[in-house]
């Protein structure tokens, strides 16, 4: 079976400064795959490179069949592939509502998008409470459950995640991460970009290690928790 | 007679016909943070567009069938310049230092002066534009209102309900707003930005040929100069109400428009220098308006009123 996105010797430069250095990795369907790594290891570039807004210096995108490399920012989307950007970016002066329904842009089944939005509030209730209130007045947490329920409004066939824990406080953040486990064990296939290596790795079935542009290591979640290197450097222990 | 109903009449005409043009300014800066200082010549080219196609049409046409059928000429013209300027003047631009585009929209609109006087059949003249016959609406002994005030008075609100209901109700609209706040997030949901900033330029640019023809039934003439001082001030409108603000392009055109009027009929005498008194400081008093608003109020008169930005 081919994977669902198939990564290949990826590079992408900011000018003469190459922050990601030939990295290849694959995510199946049904799958959590989870990058990690310190602050300039090129994470959130290869996320940003996948869904359109940074252009590859070389290297190979497969998705669903079909090769990104040249694939506008914005027919990306079109293809099922969502991304919930580093720093959430909802549109702050958009109601809640609003926001989803522009996470389903492309849609035009109103009936399909009305019963999503309400998925939307189940997954989120607080989102569902305060569906004509402007996005920007949500707290930090309610922001990030509205990034992604936004992502998930075009049905994606990939959800990517960029550190959704950001910021947050320790029981947002486990509220976030049950949250993801809950999409994962729906047969939602994820690719999640994250600083809090333990809860990443944890419900991750697949992990990359990134370090200065590169792939150091890769394994199952689960070895990747085990490992001595992995723990050193980002779980805190010595 | 009380002089006050008539002024403020003439202030809100004036008014109503700065915010038309300043939508074009509010809009392209909402979405690219540019300034487009060749907005002006987009203006003064849709009266000239206007005035083509009065030209063509057979004498003795009514103004009833002309002038519909002159906005649609002007809006024609205004609408391929400016989104021609998009296309090759300033997205090739995104992404270069501020001061880049900004040069570049001064020099287009001194360029866009220069070709319609140069080649614009006898442009090197004022041109006559066609005039409503007939008198003015009497409203009461103190109040009268020209058929060219009574126009704009009722197109320029026509044009902003279309607008605030486009931009806050359709679906190309929400996307104007979502680029407008977050470019990049707006690609991600699958928003073509770059239709979204030709169609913000567009838009301006028809309220603006809305705006000549208004200005051109006023005066009864056109000229190729026209849109530099009228850009100015609609610009100060813009700043005015809140730039990026649609409503705030409106309100700041009427409050300019109003102080000009109720200035030039009140402020007869700046002591020491009578000679120069009334009609000849409106433009001194739009400006300093503008001053003590960006002084008290940065922002301008609506610029926190975000919910609304477009």
């Amino acid at each position: 079976m081919t994977a669902l996105l198939e990564v290949e010797d990826l590079r992408v430069a900011y000018g003469k400064i190459e922050a990601v250095k030939g990295i290849s990795f694959s995510v199946e369907a049904g799958q959590v795959v989870t990058l990690i790594g310190t602050n300039g290891a090129g994470k959130t570039t290869t996320l940003r490179t996948l869904s359109g807004l940074l252009k590859p210096s070389a290297g190979r995108i497969v998705f669903d069949g079909k090769p990104l490399g040249s694939v506008p920012a914005h027919k990306i989307v079109a293809l099922g592939l969502a991304h919930s950007p580093e720093g959430r970016h909802i549109f702050p002066r958009l109601t809640i509502a609003e926001n989803l329904q522009l996470g389903a842009f492309l849609r035009s089944d109103k009936a399909g998008i009305e019963r999503d939005i309400q998925r939307a509030y189940e997954l989120f209730p607080i989102l569902g409470e305060r569906s004509k209130q402007a996005a920007g007045t949500l707290s930090g947490g309610e922001q990030q459950m509205l990034a992604m329920g936004r992502a998930l409004m075009s049905q994606p066939k990939l959800l990517m995640l960029d550190e959704p824990s950001m910021g947050l406080s320790p029981i947002m953040m486990q509220k976030i991460m049950s949250t993801i486990t809950e999409l994962k064990a729906q047969g939602t296939t994820i690719l999640l970009v994250e600083q809090n290596a333990q809860a990443a790795l944890s419900l991750a079935d697949q992990g990359h290690v990134m370090e200065v542009g590169h792939i150091v290591l890769s394994g199952t979640g689960r070895d990747l928790l085990v490992d001595e290197s992995v723990r050193k450097a980002y779980l805190g222990e010595d | 007679m009380n002089e006050l109903p008539q002024q403020l009449a003439n202030g809100l005409a004036l008014g109503a016909l700065y915010g038309l043009i300043a939508i074009g300014y509010t809009m392209v800066y909402g979405i690219v943070q540019l300034i487009n200082f060749a907005h002006g010549e987009i203006f003064m080219i849709g009266g000239f567009g206007a005035l083509t196609i009065y030209i063509w049409l057979p004498s003795g046409v009514s103004l009833l069938v002309a002038i519909p059928l002159m906005i649609i000429g002007g809006a024609i013209a205004s609408v391929a310049v400016a989104t021609a300027a998009e296309r090759f003047a300033y997205r090739p631009l995104r992404g270069a230092p501020r001061l880049a585009p900004l040069i570049t929209a001064i020099g287009l609109s001194i360029a866009l002066q220069q070709i319609v006087w140069g080649f614009y059949p006898d442009a090197k003249k004022h041109k006559s534009f066609p005039e409503f016959s007939g008198d003015a609406f009497k409203i009461t002994d103190d109040l009268l209102i020209q058929r060219a005030d009574a126009f704009v008075l009722v197109l320029a609100p026509l044009c902003m309900l279309a607008l605030g209901f486009f931009v806050s109700k359709s679906r190309s609209g929400r996307a104007m707003q979502a680029t407008a706040q977050d470019p990049d997030t707006a690609k991600l949901m699958g928003v073509n930005t770059d239709r979204i900033i030709v169609m913000a330029f567009a838009i301006g640019a028809a309220f603006a040929a809305v705006a000549a023809v208004a200005y051109g039934l006023d005066k009864g003439q056109i000229n190729f100069e026209m849109g530099f001082i009228l850009g100015l001030k609609a610009f100060t409108a813009a700043v005015l109400g809140g730039i990026g603000n649609i409503y705030g392009a409106m309100v700041g055109g009427v409050v300019l428009g109003l102080a000009e009027s109720l200035s030039i009929a009140y402020i007869e005498e700046i002591p020491g220098m009578h000679q120069l008194g009334g009609g000849a400081w409106s433009n001194v008093w739009a400006f300093v308006l503008l001053i003590v608003v960006l002084l008290v109020r940065p922002q301008g008169l609506l610029g926190e009123r975000v919910a609304d930005r477009a």
